[in-house]
């Protein structure tokens, strides 16, 4: 069985260690916020100048100044900081970011990701896409493992205009979770039930598989 | 206005100079901490073929949107925008011309252009559409791309609180763009909720000083929220 969404916000938030700074981005990656293991404290920024992002508002806390770079209504936990743009970014670009996961429409063999822009379709920005996957050492990018036809999304090469250029490290996509190095895919562990043959299948990329491929287990 | 006295009383004051094909820096991300007034009367004076400098280009009838209703925007810096269906039809008829910028980036023309700083290296865009047919030098091993300053006719600011020297601070993440836009225009004009006294904005908490302020105006906003998610108490 393919991950759920919300299964793919577990795996990743396993990842997490305490004292981690970490940027989440749009859709399933804001989603890791819910699994963050006990006992492990990790500080959320968002892009648009808070480290620290709390919960969402209640009803009489919603302030019109206190949003995400999702532009949602949010607020602060103690110990956030706010700053602007350029600050932000600036510890962004300048690697201070512990852990950064976002999304993609394809990631390629040599760590290459295209999320940003489908020719012939309306263009709406990168917004800070580009920045992130630049400044960040450590990325996990969630995404699908193929198209809804069944089109492999981890490539040789990516074929849409690239938002970065050999910046992923580790993906992981309903099907599986990969690292990237060495100009390949490597195959960690698979969704419960999905053999490696399927993985195979959908992987256009070169993908190297170890004897052992465990299988994820979900409580 | 008179020596360090900023302070101008009316909007059409605030405004007073811009001029058909300016350039103007804008403060705000999203709808959060955009100089909404400061906006309406760029439309109300119907000065045309702009080119804006903001991380997003506003809603349908609100903020920079606004000025899309009468063409008055020909071309734009931002990094996200296509949140008005006003502005899709302007950028698919050719109307607007968009220049996608990385919000990292943006922010940092800003700072650049504010600072004396003509242009900068930075390994954002490099090897996307972005970088291309700009300067490439590599540092460390990495390859970076040429960015170059931005420089404002006019720079148009939210505050939370100022005093008449126009020293401002920000309220919450509506600081975003602001203290960015505030150093990189000629013409800097920044509208508050509140002008206070000097003295009671503390000095080392100021987030933009007055030196880069040159008119300060108070005023009333409607500050619309975009997203109000909230949960249950």
């Amino acid at each position: 069985m393919a991950l759920t969404r919300e299964q793919m916000a577990m795996r990743v938030a396993r990842e997490l260690e305490d004292g981690f700074y970490v940027n989440l981005g749009i859709g399933i990656p804001t989603l890791v916020a819910n699994y963050v293991p006990d006992g492990i404290d990790v500080m959320l920024q968002s892009e648009n100048g808070l480290l620290g992002m709390g919960r969402f508002p209640t009803e009489e806390e919603v302030d019109a100044d206190m949003i995400n770079a999702g532009k949602q209504t949010v607020t602060a936990r103690p110990g956030a900081a706010i700053f602007d743009s350029a600050e932000s970014f600036g510890m962004i670009r300048g690697g201070h970011v512990d852990l950064t996961v976002l999304g993609a429409f394809e990631v390629d063999q040599n760590g290459n990701i295209a999320s940003w822009m489908i020719p012939g379709k309306l263009i709406k920005g990168m917004g800070g896409a580009m920045d992130l996957v630049a400044g960040a050492e450590n990325i996990i990018c969630t995404m699908t493992h193929a198209s809804k036809h069944g089109e492999s999304k981890l490539l040789e090469s990516c074929n849409l205009p690239l938002t970065g250029a050999g910046c992923i490290n580790r993906v992981l996509t309903d099907l599986a979770y990969l690292e990237i190095k060495d100009g390949a895919f490597h195959l960690k562990e698979r969704a419960p039930g999905v053999s490696v043959e399927e993985i195979k299948e959908l992987t256009a990329g070169k993908l190297v598989v170890p004897d052992h491929v465990p299988e994820m287990t979900f409580d | 206005m008179a020596g360090f006295d900023k302070r101008v009383n009316s909007y059409e004051e605030a405004m007073a100079g811009i001029e058909s094909g300016m350039t103007v820096a804008a403060g705000g991300f999203g709808l959060c901490g955009i100089p909404e007034n400061l906006i309406a009367e760029i439309k109300r004076l119907g000065v045309k073929d702009l080119t804006v400098i903001s991380n997003n280009c506003g809603v349908d009838g609100f903020g920079l949107g606004l000025l899309l209703e009468d063409k008055q925007i020909s071309r734009i810096y931002a990094s996200y925008v296509g949140e008005n269906a006003l502005f899709e039809q302007q950028m698919l008829n050719d109307e607007i011309e968009v220049i996608l910028t990385p919000q990292g980036t943006l922010a940092e023309k800003m700072r650049a252009g504010g600072a004396g700083i003509p242009a900068f290296y930075t390994a954002t865009g490099y090897g996307t559409p972005i970088g291309e047919g700009k300067e490439v030098r590599e540092f460390n091993g990495r390859p970076h791309i040429l960015e170059e300053a931005f420089h404002a006719d006019f720079a148009i600011i939210k505050g939370w609180k100022a005093d008449r020297y126009g020293n401002v601070v920000y309220r919450d993440t509506a600081q975003n763009f602001n203290p960015l836009a505030a150093t990189c225009g000629r013409i800097t004009v920044v509208e508050v909720e509140e002008i206070v006294e000097p003295g009671e904005l503390k000095p080392d908490q100021i987030h933009t000083p007055g030196i880069y302020v040159d008119r300060i105006i108070q005023g009333s906003f409607e500050k619309r929220i975009e997203k109000r998610t909230v949960r249950e108490a």
